[in-house]
């Protein structure tokens, strides 16, 4: 029994990957869970393993050349067996690549065909953005709690039909698909609402990663209907997430003596400001647990656990490791496992469950000496912080002038989910613990 | 040497043309072969005894009956009435020549050979042709039958064509008999009586089921029961024709009563519409492996018989035998062959039309089919008794009703009876074939005033708020 090797799709928002390596060459025997190739996503470079035992039969993409998710790229068989009908149903890959099958396999298709060509209307994601579906199929997307972007459409020119999503669900979901047939549905619960799919149902995955741990749901809430128009509207306003910001700035002085207390005690490591600001977050959000929620299309999400994404610059682009269930450890704890997920972010070694899932975002540009900047949510997150520098500036303290060390924050909010009121609250209870860090580390 | 085709049709109705054109559309060599027969030729049944001529039957009775009954109120005068059927049948006819002429002239321009004669299968990619100078045969890649239906009857009841007629022959009857029986109450039937009635014959309509137009929701049976009732058709449901005694005159007809007594009705003619069979016989298909069911020819989605390379498409094709259905089948069947297929057929989005008045139109499932299929429903009826448009036609009588998915709003079906339903039916079926749910269809500002607003009161009152009721 021949086994396809095919590009997986390895994170949501992986649309092609290239193959970095090929791990074993043509005629080498492999084992199923060995490692045949190594492919760089949008986020990572990840290892394809061997869903199957035999040889590596054949190459079909060659080190280097990119190929949508889903593509063949390579056949292990057993050494004897015809592949011939794989060849013939691969999709031909990008320029350079061998081609997809000989000529001779692609004739004789079902259809007799004395005009030749059969026509094909190859379904492609939008390059606009704008999604193809029907009224139906929204709906039902919508009420699901389904990214209807993540479906393969199979109506005319990719539209997404009913069919489509009421087969994403059947596949990704344990809710029943509401076929008419299966009487009237109970109305589907979102399996895991926060948690991107991990691999929609219509693509085909050679490897698919683990899920991803979703942050745990503590309860979902019906949104009300005001509450469904204020999302609404402000959507349409500014696109999918609607923000808005808050600034404040805050005193580091005794942040940072502190600080330096600790790391005086802790010889052997070392709390950075950025570990601070994580725990300063993360006691925030347990004390906010509005804030530590997600838009869910038609209600609210309420994290059990707050998940913390730090954003990290790396060559090329951005990612955000998660500091797991960050509200229940110390500051050491936190600071040795940041550094860990920032180096290995930096590396690109990070596996996709840990940098999906997160809760809330940090971004600290202070190193770079920008006193204040606006950061922009991470989907399906609530809010980010934007850290800048610390800088000593003059300030009035009690009717006299004093030099401070003095940081600005400014936070984005999903208005979908965060008011203004609550939005100010949460961050006011930010700036006290880090004014009276030993509130933090009480 | 025999001439070589990629695609060779049998029948030039509205399957085999469009067939035929779109095949040779996408570069295939193509024949179509045509028999003047009784009740085709060029056009088929649908072009020259059938949907056209009848269409425009419906007209002259649909002016002699406004004139009729609004030409006063209306402030339209004289309104003495006198009727014409020849100059009406004259007029009809002249219609159906220009359109059977048209789809020649088509055939022509899109360079399909055209062949006069009987065509069948002879082997495996060959036809023969029997015409009037003799025998031919053409090399075919692929045959496509379309050789259409004709009308039927019951034992006892046989067509004479002069006392017991069928739709053939009421589309060229110029002479009015006083009294007129038709059995099955139909489209077919009902259009018929709409014609007569509004000619001056006494019409009695005869139907063996529960209720007229019975393959419609039943509210609309009941609707038209009403308004035919106004204008003096007689109705008689779930009654079975006996015998007929054609040796007299008026002639006696036998009928087998709801309580299972017999009566009698007198008549000076009988117009059987109860169905059309599909033609299949003398075309080689048992002995070249098309397999029939049901006496139709089995097709799959892509229109192909049991036999390789030989398609099937229109009434010969099975039930619904509607012209639209066959054309559709024509394009689904050349594309295959063309192996440019773009989707298979699907028969849940058919579009039904009755031209009687008032008119009726239906999709999708009824309001029971969708209970049937497993789905909670939500209906919204908008009578179309002070709808502004129906009152200024003079045409006030029926309804709108919508079956929409009561979770997701998905629209599953609409049942229309009244004025120029027949043009709203499109919306319907765009937006079914669209997905479309009762929220866009009340949130699209219909022009005012139109029938079409009919559709949007009934979306309304299915979500609940409707205007103006």
């Amino acid at each position: 029994m021949a086994t396809k090797v095919v590009m997986a799709q390895l994170s949501p928002t992986m649309e092609e990957g290239k193959l970095l390596e090929w791990k074993v060459q043509e005629g080498d025997s492999v084992s199923q869970g060995d490692v045949v190739a190594e492919i760089e996503t949008d986020k990572a470079n990840m290892d394809v393993e061997a869903m199957g035992e035999g040889v590596l039969r054949k190459i079909l993409v060659q080190a280097g050349e990119t190929v949508p998710v889903g593509a063949l790229i390579g056949i292990i068989a057993a050494p004897d067996e015809s592949i011939d009908d794989l060849l013939a149903s691969a999709t031909p890959a990008t320029d350079g690549a061998p081609p997809a099958a000989p000529a001779e396999v692609a004739v004789g298709t079902e259809t007799p065909s004395p005009a030749g060509g059969a026509a094909t209307e190859v379904a492609q994601p939008p390059a606009d953005g704008r999604v193809k579906a029907s009224p139906v199929a929204r709906r039902i997307a919508a009420e699901s709690g389904i990214d209807l972007g993540a479906i393969t459409g199979s109506g005319p020119g990719g539209r997404v039909v009913k069919a489509d999503v009421e087969a994403a669900l059947a596949g990704s979901a344990p809710a029943p698909a509401p076929t008419p047939a299966a009487g009237a549905p109970a109305t589907p619960e979102p399996a895991t609402p926060i948690a991107p799919a991990a691999a929609p149902a219509t693509i085909p995955s050679a490897a698919p990663p683990p899920a991803p741990p979703a942050a745990l749901t503590a309860r979902v809430e019906e949104a009300s209907q005001m509450r469904k128009a204020i999302a609404r509207r402000l959507a349409e306003s500014i696109g999918p997430v609607p923000h808005f910001f808050l600034t404040t700035e805050i005193d580091m002085g005794r942040a940072l003596a502190l600080r330096g207390e600790l790391n005086q005690r802790w010889p052997d490591g070392k709390i950075g400001v950025n570990d601070l600001l994580l725990k300063a977050t993360a006691e925030a959000l347990s004390r906010h647990p509005e804030v530590n929620a997600s838009w869910g299309g038609d209600s609210i999400v309420y994290h059990g656990s707050v998940d913390l994404g730090i954003a990290v610059a790396i060559d090329g682009g951005l990612i955000t490791p998660v500091l797991r269930d960050a509200s229940r450890k110390g500051l050491r704890q936190i600071s040795l496992e940041a550094r860990a997920l920032i180096e290995r972010a930096r590396a690109r070694d990070l596996a996709p469950e840990e940098y999906q899932g997160s809760t809330f975002s940090v971004s600290n540009l202070g190193m770079y000496e920008i006193d204040q900047f606006t950061a922009i949510i991470n989907p399906p997150e609530s809010g980010i912080l934007a850290v800048g520098a610390t800088i000593e500036k003059p300030v009035v303290v009690d009717g006299e002038v004093v030099v401070r060390k003095r940081m600005r924050v400014t936070m984005s909010c999903d208005h979908r989910v965060v008011d203004g009121a609550t939005g100010a609250s949460f961050l006011g209870t930010f700036k006290a613990m880090l004014e009276n860090p030993l509130e933090m580390i009480l | 040497m025999a001439e070589r085709y990629d695609v060779v049709v049998i029948g030039a109705g509205p399957a085999g043309y469009v067939c035929a054109i779109r095949a040779a559309q996408l570069g295939l060599r193509v024949a179509c072969i045509e028999s003047d027969s009784y009740e085709g030729g060029f056009g088929g049944t649908c072009l020259n005894w059938g949907c056209i001529p009848a269409k425009a039957l419906l007209e002259s009775a649909a002016l002699a009956h406004q004139v009729k009954s609004h030409g006063a109120d209306m402030g339209v005068r004289p309104v003495e009435v006198e009727y014409d059927m020849a100059a009406a049948v004259e007029r009809s006819r002249g219609i159906a020549d220009r359109l059977t002429g048209g789809v020649q002239y088509l055939l022509k321009k899109n360079e399909v050979e055209i062949v006069q004669g009987r065509g069948r299968l002879a082997g495996k990619g060959r036809v023969a042709i029997q015409t009037e100078e003799g025998s031919q045969e053409l090399d075919a890649s692929h045959v496509v039958i379309a050789t259409g239906s004709v009308m039927k009857t019951f034992p006892g009841l046989e067509f004479d064509r002069e006392k017991v007629i069928g739709s053939r022959e009421a589309l060229a009857l110029t002479e009015l008999p006083e009294r007129l029986v038709i059995v099955g109450a139909g489209f077919v039937g009902v259009e018929f009586a709409d014609v007569f009635n509004a000619f001056g014959v006494e019409v009695t309509l005869i139907e063996a089921l529960d209720t007229l137009v019975p393959l419609e929701d039943p509210e609309i049976g009941k609707a038209l029961a009403r308004a035919f009732k106004k204008r003096h058709i007689r109705t008689r449901i779930r009654c079975k024709v006996k015998e007929l005694d054609r040796s007299v005159s008026p002639m006696i007809l036998t009928v087998e009563n709801p309580d299972g007594t017999e009566g009698i009705e007198k008549t000076d003619l009988v117009l059987m519409a109860v169905g059309r069979r599909p033609v299949t016989e003398d075309l080689g298909l048992e002995e070249n492996g098309v397999e029939l069911e049901n006496g139709f020819v089995r097709i799959d989605e892509w229109c192909q018989t049991t036999a390789e390379g030989v398609y099937a498409i229109g009434d010969v094709a099975g039930e619904p035998m509607l012209a639209h259905v066959g054309s559709h089948e024509g394009i689904v069947a050349a594309e295959h062959i063309a192996g440019q297929a773009r989707h298979p057929m699907r028969y849940d989005n058919i579009p039904s039309v009755g031209y009687c008045h008032p008119e009726i139109a239906s999709i999708g499932l009824t309001e029971a089919k969708a209970v049937e299929a497993g789905y909670e429903v939500k209906t919204g009826k908008y009578p179309l008794t002070s709808h502004g448009r129906a009152l200024t036609a003079g045409a006030n009588e029926g309804f709108v009703k919508v079956v929409a998915d009561a979770e997701y709003g998905e629209l599953l079906g609409v049942q229309m009876i009244g004025h120029n339903v027949s043009e709203l039916i499109a919306e319907a079926g765009l937006g079914r074939e669209l997905e479309t749910t009762l929220d866009e269809i009340a949130a699209h500002p219909h022009a005012h005033p139109s029938m079409a607003e009919a559709l949007m009161q009934a979306a309304l009152v299915a979500l609940g708020r409707p205007i103006d009721i």
